[in-house]
């Protein structure tokens, strides 16, 4: 991403974002809520259009790509959503198996394969026949997470994966991640505001703030870095540069003249 | 209405309207690509048909029922009691038939797909096809439009079988009008003119409420009080077209 500008509604979200990411590494993408980590997602997917500078996937800007290049990068993509994103009306079997009828002619008997393989993969092989109403945030976030892997993509996009996760689920979709780039090679993205959980695992940081890449580096950088912005997320701090509260008239004043509202 | 918000309110109209009318042309070409999954085709016309018609057949029962009865009471004043078999299939084939299915239609069929659409899309199913390089509209749209337009004329078809059954039923069996003459009188009477036009209002009808039912859930706010609002919008918006568009078709089948 080079300058990339984006707004909705006239809203800036991202002005003048320059972010690169390295082929096999882990990336992390960190930021307070509201940041437009999620949009960042959906620049380099192609499903927004960056209202100036380039966001470029493998080695193309999306801007210049047509419907039909954009949906073939989106094959060589896999991506993670925050609240799993199952089709409700098809079993988990049937979910992972999705992408792979609609993309190939694989014979059944290798679509059960491929699809059990990548269910045992995040210890759900035993639900395969469970609706996705029938299963908890984690494991449809698990299921998910066998969806995105499901046809080998080259890169793998995460929107807050560790979201609402109990310690168990957490350690295991943080052993997935690791385990996938290492193993497999995948390139991965992982946008998210988890700042422990990331650092275990990324080998590279950003982090967003006002619209702009305001630090970057491994983890252990960021931590030992001198900003203020930097220092105050990664400790969790109220007060800073980035404001807790929304902007508002004085407290005071607004307790005490009731009529205002 | 304030004149400030006149301008906006036009405007929006004519937005909507033309946003409706491009999200038509894409939802024909992508009913063309929806073509080589027959699957999903099928069942949704079984969702959309199927479920549907407990409720069409009941109604129709009744609707002939009611023809029926108040038929006979009116033409008996002129003597005419025997004609009442040339009134229930003119009466249902024309007008009662399509008119009251598609009214059915929006409320059971066109609201199930706007929800469902509209959630599909709150919950990132859509988005999520998109990302898989999925097409929503090849995958999620056109299926559900084109089982509302196949199942609409077979359940109108539906409704005025049960309508002149039920007609019937009362007619003879409980006030004693002949049954030669009223299946005889209505045979001669009815022509393939007035079956025809019943076709085409059920088709019509199929299409505008199919394609309101899917457009109001595919651009649904994502969010529980959008949907719903969406769903309200399906209902209203399909029942006025679908009277109004009768209006028209009666005007030039006449």
């Amino acid at each position: 991403m080079r300058d990339a500008h984006y707004a909705i509604d006239g809203r800036p979200i991202f002005s003048g974002l320059n972010v690169s990411v390295r082929r096999g590494l882990i990336t992390a993408v960190m930021g307070p809520s509201g940041t437009g980590k999620t949009t960042l997602l959906r620049l380099i997917t192609g499903q927004l259009l960056a209202d100036r500078g380039e966001v470029s996937v493998f080695g193309r800007d999306v801007a210049s790509l047509s419907g039909r290049e954009i949906y073939a990068a989106r094959r060589r993509m896999g991506m993670l959503f925050q609240n799993g994103a199952l089709l409700t009306d098809i079993n988990v079997f049937e979910n992972v198996a999705f992408p792979v009828r609609e993309h190939t002619d694989l014979p059944e008997s290798l679509i059960r394969t491929l699809v059990l393989t990548k269910l045992e993969a995040v210890g759900l092989r035993g639900a395969a026949q469970l609706m996705p109403g029938e299963l908890s945030g984690g494991m449809a976030r698990r299921v998910a997470l066998a969806r995105a892997i499901v046809m080998d993509p080259e890169v793998l996009l995460y929107d807050e994966p560790f979201v609402g996760l109990d310690p168990i689920s957490l350690g295991v979709i943080l052993r997935l991640i690791k385990q996938m780039n290492q193993a497999l090679g995948i390139t991965s993205i992982v946008v998210s505001h988890d700042v422990r959980e990331l650092a275990s695992i990324a080998d590279q940081s950003y982090l967003l703030s006002g619209g702009c890449v305001v630090a970057s580096g491994t983890p252990q950088e960021l931590e030992r870095s001198d900003s203020e912005t930097v220092h105050q997320f990664m400790t969790g701090g109220a007060d800073g540069p980035v404001r807790f509260h929304y902007p508002a008239q004085d407290y005071a004043s607004q307790l005490l003249g009731a009529d205002e509202g | 209405m304030s004149n400030a918000a006149r301008p906006s309110a036009v405007f929006d109209g004519v937005r909507k309207f033309g946003i409706t009318g491009i999200f038509f042309g894409r939802l024909l070409l992508a009913c063309v690509r929806s073509l080589a999954r027959p699957g999903l085709i099928v069942a949704q016309i079984f969702n959309a048909g199927a479920r549907s018609l407990i409720i069409i057949m009941l109604s129709g029962l009744f609707t002939g029922m009611v023809l029926g009865l108040l038929g006979q009471d009116v033409l008996q004043r002129f003597g005419a009691e025997t004609a009442l078999g040339t009134i229930a299939a003119l009466a249902l084939l024309k007008e009662l038939g399509p008119v009251l299915t598609a009214l059915l239609f929006a409320g059971r069929a066109g609201t199930a797909l706007t929800s469902e659409i509209g959630l599909m899309r709150a919950t990132d199913q859509l988005t999520a096809m998109e990302v898989m390089a999925v097409d929503p509209m090849s995958y999620v749209a056109a299926p559900r439009f084109l089982g509302g337009v196949i199942a609409m004329p077979l359940l109108v078809a539906i409704f005025n079988v049960i309508g002149l059954f039920g007609a019937q039923l009362i007619g003879v069996e409980l006030l004693g009008i002949d049954r030669g003459t009223f299946w005889s009188q209505m045979q001669s009477a009815v022509s393939m003119r007035d079956v025809t036009e019943g076709i085409v209002k059920s088709v019509v009808f199929g299409v505008v409420v199919s394609l309101i039912a899917v457009n109001e859930g595919y651009h649904a706010e994502p969010t529980a009080e959008g949907v719903g609002l969406a769903t309200t919008r399906t209902v209203v918006a399909s029942s006025v077209l679908t009277l109004l568009l009768d209006y028209v078709l009666t005007a030039i089948f006449l």
